[in-house]
């Protein structure tokens, strides 16, 4: 491999990439677009459900009970109905998500010790949002129990403490509860997969169809020289791409980084390998740019969104999926990028997936040079 | 109609800064075959989609059949035929539903489709390949179908766009053949083309050079009118080595080769020859004869290129 | 030893045979012309002799490299310059220029004056840093056969250099080719220009994959059969059709402004087109017998090739 003619490619595709305001903007416009977009909208967080109240009790303890939702920055009360026909169309509307019907005797069996049900009505149409909202409801209605437990102790007399089960769940690495920490460090995976791997299918393919390629492969340039050159511009752009994200989970999302900044870049290095290689081979292989471009974007975007973990948990999906995700190099690099900013661990934890990425990529990119022929067909 | 074909005024097409054709007026009158010459990229392209109705003029106006380019695209597209140099045929059809495709296309009366149809193979020597895919027919078969699909309608006005580019020389014959035959029938054809030998066969030609028309006329007048200097033919061993010899004596502009042939340029022809036929004598070259000739339409073509390139950029492209 | 050596050198694609048992040589600072339409097997050639298609059958040797185990060492000795225009239109005919030097390794030393003089050689000097996606047909090709020469190269494959390029454009072109032959370069040129062929030392026609013919165009002349007189009238297209319906077994051309008639015997056939045009009316200015162009020995070859 000569030095000469890798830097001359290298020099070659930056003048490409600069000259053409198309690619600069698919690769630094697009990437911090996608990652605005997604912070903002994509947050699984849910504020604010609007709930409806049907108190047939209309007690004091009843309406304690109500204020418990109404108070808390995770409801809003949206009104008060009298039959389940009113709390139908509300949810039919979508005027409301949940409703709250307390029954008759609520406040009589409170007093006698007995147990309290009340009613909750979910609309479970976004089965995601009814079940984060059906956690919430669950948690408030248990921090009344309890203190209605307390109360009724201190009144009626000592209770023996083995009694109530006190759970205090404490939330660990992301203390606040607040998704967008959980996902950010996802997005910036799957935005770079995706744009490095949709930025390098074309090169080559764009070389054959111009008619380039035909005139390159006469000359005495290998093809892992070509490889390695056209690599480098993108590699520049990557790393860019990843400061620039960092930049903005900090300055505009808030995302803590508890991990090291070093071990993030170093992850990032034989990720990017990985994506870059991917896309050049993809590139290779097709000869065509917009085949190229559709494979890439099958292969990259649709794995790194679905099956990376970045939004769905992998440890919900059926066995058979969960075997597949193993090979989506996503996956692994979402699982880093996690670590390294919730929880700030080290390379020791990271090494699995730093040795597979790492492995990966250096099957990829021997695949590339190996799949390069200075031939036409 | 009147008995012009076509005619243009100021037609003009900027593309941005950049002006592919540069206010071309010119008339072709009906039953001519009417040559548009000019390298690739001089604007021909460019000019044939404005009269076909498929692009609009910058500035400018025509007419084409009779129908304003501007206002009567349609109108336009219903009396010409078009066969560009990429041959729009389908690969995967017979030739019989090839024609019968552009039959639909031009919605040619049942009554007529058959004879038509029938025209169009005998004229392209297809009887034999009628049931045949049209993707393994020559290059010059594939040219005479698609001459026979663009003409199927009947149009008074043919637009023929470097038709015969890369087509083997007895095909290319066979198609000037056919074209002549169809201008005999009263068609008039507007034919663009580079090659300087398919000019001849033109009855008039326009030269368009960088977007501007330099030249318009017969090839006789071309041949007389325009150039300036004269042309001696120099037939001699070793050519390639006499050129340089001849281009040094004074009152030659330059040399060129045309097949084994030079013709050299030269301010006067009478005072050259002896000259010449000195300096070869003495370079020990075998001259096999020296005559004043009618130039080329080539010789003709390098000479106003150059002579515009003067004009307008001086010590330029061309400059030696 | 011969600079290009073929020996049944054969590429099917499928059922296609694009080229047909090629055998051929040529010499070294020859320059070779090869010549036929489209989709005769041109281009094909080209790319098995440059290394970059493997043949399905037979061999080559390009200085002495076979094209196909030592491509790569081959690839350091030519160069080459496709149909198509294989330059970066978005960089500057300086940028290519140095990057084609750096492919080719060549030294930093020397390397300007290189690129100078190829600029100047081109005559595209005040164009270093126009972008070649801006120039003219005629000075892309210029650019290309310049690049194609950066590294001195001892054999030149130039596939169709010249097509659709202004004529001026394409003297520039033919007398750098002829610089180059006087440095001993060899010379292999496709072309669909017969008047170009004409100008080659050896000339090699191809049709359908096969070569028809391979020789010298003087003796390329000898293969045509018959002799051409040319008949000069102020009305070509009449005469044309008044000798082909009356003059039996001659074939007849028009060519602009003449016609030319292919016969065996000149005598005969030069009094009876006298004969028929005057006595049609249509006046002769001249007949004469001339010297056939390749053109015409094409022509003649492959009518004998279709006849067969």
């Amino acid at each position: 491999m000569k030095l000469q003619r890798v830097a001359a490619v290298a020099r070659k595709e930056f003048i490409h990439v600069f000259r053409d305001p198309r690619s600069l903007g698919m690769g630094i416009a697009i990437p911090m677009l996608l990652l605005f977009l997604f912070g903002y909208a994509l947050t699984l967080d849910v504020d604010r459900v609007p709930l409806m109240v049907w108190d047939q009790s209309a007690t004091p303890e009843s309406r304690d009970f109500i204020s418990r939702f109404a108070g808390s920055r995770y409801f809003t009360l949206a009104g008060r109905v009298g039959t389940y026909r009113e709390i139908e169309i509300a949810i039919d509307r979508r005027d409301v998500l949940m409703a709250l019907v307390i029954p008759t005797d609520f406040a009589r069996k409170l007093r006698t010790g007995a147990q309290a049900p009340v009613q909750l009505i979910l609309d479970g149409s976004d089965s995601n949002t009814a079940t984060i909202a059906l956690g919430y409801a669950e948690a408030a209605t248990s921090a009344w129990s309890r203190d209605v437990i307390l109360e009724q102790s201190r009144r009626f007399g000592p209770v023996p403490a083995a009694g109530i089960v006190d759970v205090r769940p404490r939330v660990w690495f992301n203390t606040d509860m607040v998704s967008r920490n959980y996902i950010f460090p996802g997005l910036i995976a799957v935005i770079m997969m995706v744009i490095a791997a949709l930025l390098t299918s074309l090169t080559v393919a764009r070389e054959w169809e111009t008619g380039t390629m035909e005139q390159l492969i006469t000359t005495p340039l290998r093809g892992a020289e070509l490889i390695a050159g056209k690599l480098i511009p993108y590699f520049a752009i990557g790393i860019l791409d990843l400061v620039l994200s960092v930049l903005v989970g900090d300055f505009f999302f808030d995302i803590p980084l508890r991990g090291s900044l070093w071990l993030l870049f170093a992850m990032s290095l034989i990720f990017l390998t990985c994506a870059l290689a991917f896309g050049l081979l993809i590139s290779i292989v097709t000869k065509n740019q917009r085949l190229a471009s559709q494979i890439a974007m099958v292969t990259t975007m649709l794995p790194a969104f679905l099956l990376s973990g970045f939004i769905f948990p992998i440890e919900n999906m059926p066995p058979p999926i969960q075997a597949v995700t193993h090979i989506i190099t996503a996956r692994y690099f979402v699982t880093i990028l996690r670590d390294i900013y919730l929880k700030g661990v080290g390379l020791g934890v990271l090494a699995p997936e730093a040795a597979f990425l790492a492995v990966f990529g250096v099957v990829v990119l021997a695949l590339a040079v190996k799949k390069f022929r200075k031939k036409v067909e | 109609m009147s008995d012009l074909a076509v005619t243009l005024r100021d037609l003009e097409k900027r593309f941005g800064d950049f002006v592919a054709v540069n206010r071309v007026s010119l008339d072709v009158k009906r039953g001519e075959i009417f040559g548009f010459l000019g390298p690739n990229g001089a604007g021909k392209s460019t000019t044939i989609r404005m009269l076909c109705g498929i692009l609009q003029p910058t500035a400018g106006s025509g007419t084409v059949a009779g129908f304003d380019i501007v206002r009567q695209p349609e109108e336009i597209k219903k009396n010409i035929g078009y066969m560009s140099q990429k041959f729009s045929l389908y690969e995967d059809l017979t030739v019989e539903e090839n024609i019968d495709f552009y039959s639909g296309i031009y919605r040619i009366p049942d009554a007529k489709k058959k004879d038509r149809k029938e025209w169009v193979i005998r004229m392209a020597g297809l009887t034999e390949h009628r049931a045949s895919k049209t993707a393994i027919l020559s290059g010059g078969w594939k040219q005479r179908l698609a001459l026979g699909c663009a003409v199927l309608h009947e149009p008074p006005i043919i637009f023929l766009d470097e038709p015969t580019s890369g087509v083997d020389p007895i095909s290319r014959r066979n198609f000037w053949d056919l074209i002549y035959h169809l201008a005999g029938g009263g068609v008039t054809v507007f034919v663009t083309t580079h090659y300087m030998d398919e000019a001849e066969y033109c009855d008039r030609l326009a030269l368009i050079y960088r977007g501007e028309l330099i030249a318009l006329g017969t090839p006789a007048e071309l041949k007389t009118r325009f150039m300036e200097e004269e042309i001696v033919e120099v037939r001699c061993s070793r050519p390639q080595d006499a050129m340089e010899i001849i281009e040094a004596i004074p009152g030659i502009g330059h040399a060129a080769l045309f097949g084994r042939t030079l013709h050299v340029v030269a301010q006067r022809a009478d005072e050259s020859i002896p000259a010449i036929r000195e300096s070869l004598a003495a370079g020990g070259f075998t001259v096999d004869g020296i005559e004043r000739i009618v130039p080329s339409l080539e010789d003709v073509f390098v000479s106003l290129i150059e002579a515009r390139d003067r004009e307008t950029t001086p010590q330029q492209e061309f400059s030696r | 030893m011969d600079a290009i050596t073929t020996d049944n050198l054969t590429k099917r694609f499928g059922n296609l045979t694009a080229v047909d048992g090629l055998t051929l040589s040529v010499a070294p600072g020859e320059l070779f012309g090869l010549v036929g339409s489209d989709g005769a097997g041109k281009t094909t050639t080209m790319r098995m002799l440059t290394g970059i298609m493997d043949p399905t059958e037979g061999s080559a040797r390009v200085m002495g490299r076979h094209t196909v185990r030592e491509a790569e060492p081959l690839k350091e000795e030519i160069g080459y310059m496709s149909q198509r225009f294989g330059l970066y239109p978005d960089l500057t005919v300086l940028e290519n220029l140095h990057f084609y030097a750096d492919i080719y390794g060549l030294p930093r030393r020397g390397r300007d004056e290189k690129i100078g003089l190829l600029l100047s050689f081109s005559n595209l000097t005040p164009f270093g840093k126009r972008l070649a996606g801006n120039l003219s047909g005629g000075m892309k090709q210029k650019l290309g056969l310049a690049c194609a020469l950066i590294h001195t190269p001892k054999v030149l494959f130039l596939d169709e250099p010249t097509n659709g390029v202004d004529p001026v454009s394409r003297r520039d072109f033919w007398r750098i080719l002829y610089q180059l032959l006087r440095e001993g370069v060899t010379v292999f040129v496709a072309t669909a220009y017969l008047d170009e062929a004409d100008r080659c030392n050896r000339v090699g026609l191809i049709h359908r994959g096969k070569l028809l013919a391979c020789d010298t165009p003087d003796n390329l002349r000898g293969l045509m059969d018959g002799t051409i007189l040319e008949v000069r009238t102020p009305d070509p297209r009449r005469a044309a059709l008044l000798l082909r319906e009356r003059l039996e077994g001659e074939s007849v051309g028009i060519f602009g402004d003449r016609l030319h008639v292919v016969t065996r015997d000149a005598e005969e056939t030069g009094r009876a087109i006298k004969a028929i045009m005057e006595g049609a009316g249509v006046t002769v200015q001249s007949i004469r017998p001339v010297e056939p162009s390749l053109e015409d020995v094409l022509v003649s070859v492959l009518s004998g090739e279709a006849t067969r």
